[in-house]
């Protein structure tokens, strides 16, 4: 058994978090900026330039590149053959996004309770935790802070199986022309597909841990992934909602096999601050 | 756009008259941040017949909550969150005598026909484009709704803040205009 320290675990998402808020992953921002190349609309230009101007400056300055420092998504993977000592590892993680978002003066955007007691936790705790027993000794985590303005306009449909691969794409279009300018396009479309309500949910979740722009490994699904972005970019919603030709950056497909019965669709959405930092210890 | 009109704090008739979905516009004056929590206390406030805690005849409400400002800074990353959350409170704001919204994103049709009967205007600022607005924002003071942390209502001194009009007090709006612009029909 290989152990791993409760404490190396706090400091690892400790700065993570900080890390996410302040330096855009780099596939993200090429997107962006082939975004700028492409688009034809003076609004959709004047807003892709000021958005790359702003991650650069957030990473040089270390400033969080949008104020909404977002609700703190880890996925972790556990080594089977890993074992945590010194500590409680949910604990931990949580201890490491209080940290985290009070060291790196990070907004705290959690409230206790979603309907009666709507009182800030003050500390951005706690996360939203995914954890997963895997083969070998290692422990992954990957630190998605996600922003309210993208992640409310994400939708969940339990498609018939008679609706097909046609009735899935149409919601996913549906769902992208509800959106509009509301989730801050560009955006990244993550898209979960199979299993149950549940599992489709955290497979678009999962999605849009991706690499921007890599396609899916299966060609059918990486083909409907190039096929929704295009009919995404005709929708002409654009960059910020202003109008223009560059509405997603990317859509990312995950599935599952699922019921005879089902179909299930989530789409969720990253605003073009997709922000995701990832460690292995 | 390359014709940028610079505004002033508070907003005049003249000025909102003078102002066209697409214009590219700076802000210079004071605007006040408040969003959803502020905007249902503040809403809350006037049902009980109770003040304001702010008087918002001819001023302009920012909807942004920011980062903490960091030693020697002002403010931290400060950008607009998406105006919508705040449709069902914005009419009854501008009967009280808003002139101005800041944020981002679409309005509602309800909010789009109080914005004409009582000659308002809504500007949209770059979602997530915090940082770089933050330098825009040179003094803040919490005016109200302290406990409500990053949601309290803060009074910002700005100079030369850079957004364009959305929707003007006509009630064209750029998010109609410009997005049936680049549709492509399939």
């Amino acid at each position: 058994m290989r152990e791993i320290s409760a404490k190396l675990i706090t400091r690892t998402v400790r700065d993570l978090c900080m890390q996410a808020a302040c330096d855009l992953p780099e596939d993200v921002e090429a997107l962006i900026a082939a975004g700028l190349e492409k688009e034809e609309s003076q609004f959709g230009k004047y807003s892709l330039e000021k958005i790359l101007k702003n991650v650069k400056l957030a990473r040089i300055e270390h400033a969080p590149m949008c104020q909404d420092t977002g609700m703190t998504v880890v996925f972790v993977e556990v080594g089977q053959e890993a074992r945590i000592v010194e500590g409680d590892l949910t604990e931990a993680i949580n201890e490491g996004i209080r940290q985290g978002y009070e060291e790196g003066y990070l907004r705290k955007s959690v409230v206790k309770d979603p309907v009666f007691d709507r009182k800030n936790t003050g500390d951005n705790t706690p996360g939203v935790i995914h954890m997963k027993i895997v083969p070998g000794d290692r422990v992954k985590i990957e630190v998605l802070p996600k922003g309210a303005g993208s992640e409310n306009m994400g939708a969940v449909k339990m498609c018939k199986p008679a609706e097909g691969v046609d009735g899935v794409k149409e919601f996913i279009i549906n769902s992208i022309t509800q959106a509009g300018g509301n989730p801050c396009p560009p955006v990244i479309v993550g898209v979960g597909i199979g299993g149950t309500m549940d599992k489709c949910t955290l497979l678009a979740k999962k999605a849009l841990a991706r690499k921007a722009g890599e396609p899916n490994p299966n060609p059918a699904y990486a083909e409907m992934e190039a096929e929704l972005l295009e009919r995404i970019n005709k929708l002409g919603i654009g960059p910020q909602g202003f109008g223009g030709k560059v509405t997603a950056l990317a859509v990312h497909i995950e599935t599952y096999p699922t019921h005879i019965a089902m179909m299930p669709v989530c789409v969720t959405l990253n605003c073009h601050a997709a922000r995701h930092k990832e460690a292995i210890l | 756009m390359t014709n940028i009109k610079k505004l002033s704090t508070p907003l005049t008739f003249d000025q909102i008259k003078d102002l066209k979905a697409g214009d590219q516009v700076t802000i210079t004056g004071v605007i006040y941040s408040a969003r959803d929590a502020a905007h249902k206390n503040m809403v809350d406030a006037l049902k009980e017949n109770k003040p304001l805690p702010i008087d918002v005849e001819g001023q302009i409400i920012y909807y942004a909550g920011p980062t903490p400002a960091k030693p020697g800074k002002v403010i931290g990353s400060c950008g607009p969150t998406t105006s919508g959350r705040m449709d069902a409170f914005s009419p009854e704001m501008m009967e009280q005598g808003l002139k101005g919204m800041i944020g981002k994103g679409p309005r509602s049709k309800a909010v789009i026909d109080s914005m004409k009967k009582n000659g308002a205007v809504y500007f949209a600022a770059i979602g997530g484009a915090a940082a770089l607005i933050a330098d825009t924002i040179k003094k803040v003071d919490i005016v109200a709704y302290e406990e409500l942390g990053p949601e309290a209502i803060r009074r910002m001194e700005v100079k030369d803040y850079p957004c364009i009009v959305a929707v003007d007090s006509e009630g064209n709006d750029l998010y109609q205009i410009g997005v049936e612009k680049y549709r492509v029909e399939v």
